[in-house]
């Protein structure tokens, strides 16, 4: 950042001088002191493990290299090239994807149908509502994790049990591998309670009076909500898309909990998400480096997303340049 | 025309059936909204009946908890016959077991308790001490670095998460090597609560939000009146800021109660695990379909365990959680 060029001689000191000279003000050092704990945290473990994680995903660093037995070796491209052809791998990501597709759109239309009905009903109803909505939400995944396993079980659980009360023979959730995911992404909508909230603060931005334009003109309720209420809150929404989407990309805690035995060993293809591919190659069988991979990989799949939805949603988004109403 | 209500600023009711330009006519009284019955019937209808979906599972895990052995399936609203399952007399097998003898969960309830609190104290006064930093002081690279803190919400956990461990490791080799000092390093829970103390992006951002909105003329005033900086923010900007603060540490201490890989990845010593991991302990040992031994009631009154701390900061904070969550949205 700082060029230094000394060999200005016009009167007063040169643009650099004058930036150095701030170093010198004792509210420079005094707002030094005060974020020296972030500058230390971000240096030892964010930025430190960043170069580290890079590092290691070049090298064959496991369990012989952390015990101290034989060297730290590099290897090149080789763990990226094992990556691409590691059949788990693929697993992982089609699980995860499939999941993702699921679960994003399914929560947001829940949590965006709630929020219209909360808002719709007055404040006083909405707030009591809203309150039971967003119970699920503070609900630990562990416990979410159990929930799947015991409220979607085949044979004895209550929701196959409902089923059949009106006739519908349900299918066995947890053990049929084409039900888990869609029973993991059910659990999630449940807990769609924070989206929600986000979303109703949103709907409560929306001045009034360009409901009022919409309706002298004509405008349906049902066009209203389309072409007012959701481009107002279109900046909430994609907030909201991203959250959801790298939260399922990070899926580890309910799938771990309902599908994976740590004593055991017990795994299920079925619910074999990334994040848990990820930590099991690092934690269990140590290979660090082709786990770091795996996680610029995973770093690399989000900014990728992310960015291909900043961009394609650019001309969807209406962010208002002033404050609103 | 329906309500569209808590809008402070929106502008005042028109008459109806005046012309497009009518003039804002103040007055104490205001026509009313008419309130369309049959759309708030039918949304009302609506509402409960998916409360009822919402709010089932508790009910089932409740009641679930408070069964017998080998009722836990039985789905009945209430239990037919009522059993304390956490705690009782210790009797071997064959014996229904009892949450609080079969693992250390009194310990497990503990360590969650004191590295939830611990953890989040920290974190916010931390968070608070950079985020007035950031919002107060003008200093050189102050953009340049509040612009990575932004960036490093951006980074997935997963990428730091495998050095970060070999660092707690090598610091567990060098601790044990120098034995005057005390045994820090995986296996304990240093690596739970420790990297609280540095801030967090996420509350700093949040924080420095609200900073910002103080005026600044506070500030200068108790500068006139001879206050230094620390003094500054301790007298006047941490008690003003009072409602992001308590956000900021009832969502850490929630995010400490859900964590699970955190604690996977450091504890091995039963004793000191925490209340999430401890669980997933029992449904791996008493899950039938994980080769466990079928004593679902242990697992209910866990799962119970786990939930209602939670149920119970959200019913005393309410206020805060959901102020602090709508905020989000603001930012994107």
């Amino acid at each position: 950042m700082s060029s230094v060029t000394v060999n200005n001689t016009a009167p007063g000191p040169s643009r650099a001088r004058r930036w150095l000279s701030g170093f010198r003000e004792r509210e420079t050092w005094t707002a030094y002191l005060f974020i020296v704990p972030w500058i230390f945290g971000f240096l030892v473990f964010t930025l430190g493990p960043m170069i580290y994680s890079a590092y290691y995903s070049f090298t064959n660093y496991g369990v012989q290299q952390i015990a101290g037995i034989s060297p730290t070796k590099t290897v090149g491209f080789d763990n990226y090239k094992q990556l691409y052809n590691d059949h788990n791998v693929r697993v992982a990501l089609r699980n995860t994807f499939e999941y993702g597709l699921m679960m994003v759109p399914t929560k947001l239309i829940v949590a965006l149908l709630l929020a219209v009905m909360l808002m719709r009903i007055g404040q006083r109803l909405g707030g009591v509502f809203r309150t039971i909505f967003y119970l699920p939400h503070v609900t630990p995944p562990v416990a979410v994790g159990v929930l799947v396993l015991y409220l979607f079980n085949g044979p004895y659980g209550i929701v196959n049990k409902a089923l059949s009360h009106i006739g519908i023979n349900g299918p066995f959730w947890t053990t049929d591998p084409n039900w888990i995911k869609p029973t993991i992404a059910i659990m999630d909508v449940w807990a769609c309670g924070g989206t929600m909230v986000i979303l109703l603060a949103a709907l409560y931005g929306v001045p009034r009076h360009l409901y009022e334009a919409a309706a002298m003109d004509g405008a349906s309720k049902i066009r209203q909500f389309f072409n007012v209420t959701l481009p107002m809150i279109s900046p909430a929404l994609f907030f909201c898309f991203i959250i959801l989407t790298l939260a399922a990309l990070n899926q580890f805690t309910v799938a771990y909990t309902s599908f994976f035995n740590s004593g055991s060993g017990a795994t299920n293809e079925a619910a074999l998400f990334y994040a848990i591919y990820l930590f099991q190659q690092a934690f269990k069988y140590f290979n660090m480096g082709f786990a770091s991979a795996m996680a610029w990989v995973l770093f690399a799949i989000s900014m990728l997303i992310t960015g291909i939805n900043i961009f394609a949603t650019k001309r969807f988004v209406f962010y208002q340049s002033d404050a609103r109403g | 025309m329906t309500t569209y209500g808590g809008q402070e600023n929106a502008p005042q009711f028109l008459e109806a059936g005046g012309n497009p330009p009518v003039p804002v006519v103040r007055r104490s009284w205001r026509p009313q909204p008419r309130v369309n019955w049959i759309e708030k019937g039918v949304f009302l209808l609506l509402l409960l009946g998916l409360s009822i979906l919402f709010v089932y599972p508790f009910e089932w895990l409740f009641a679930a908890a408070f069964k017998p052995r080998g009722a836990t399936f039985d789905n009945s609203f209430l239990p037919h016959q009522w059993v304390w399952n956490f705690t009782g007399p210790n009797i071997a097998e064959p014996a229904p077991q009892k949450l609080f003898n079969v693992a250390p969960v009194g310990h497990w309830l503990w360590n969650s308790i004191w590295i939830s609190t611990l953890g989040a104290a920290a974190v916010t006064f931390s968070s608070a001490m950079i985020a007035f930093a950031f919002a107060y002081f003008r200093f050189p690279l102050r953009n340049l670095l509040f612009g990575i803190l932004l960036g490093t919400m951006m980074l997935p956990g997963e990428v730091t998460m495998i050095p970060v461990y070999l660092l707690w490791n090598n610091i567990g080799k060098f601790t044990t090597a120098h034995a005057w000092l005390p045994h820090i390093g995986t296996g304990t829970q240093y690596p739970l609560w420790v990297p609280n103390l540095f801030g967090s992006a996420f509350y700093i951002f949040l924080q420095r939000q609200f900073f910002l909105g103080i005026p600044r003329d506070y500030f200068e005033a108790a500068r006139i009146d001879g206050d230094g900086y620390w003094s500054m923010f301790r007298r006047i900007a941490l008690p003003l800021a009072k409602p992001a603060l308590i956000v900021t540490f009832i969502f850490e201490v929630q995010a400490k109660w859900f964590d699970l890989i955190t604690p996977l990845i450091y504890l091995r010593d039963q004793a000191a695990f925490t209340v999430p991991l401890g669980l997933k302990l029992l449904v791996d040992r008493f899950n039938a379909a994980g080769g466990g031994q079928g004593d679902y009631q242990v697992i209910m009154a866990g799962t119970l365990l786990l939930v209602v701390p939670m149920i119970l900061l959200f019913a005393l904070f309410q206020k805060y959680f959901i102020r602090g969550i709508s905020t989000q949205g603001r930012k994107g």
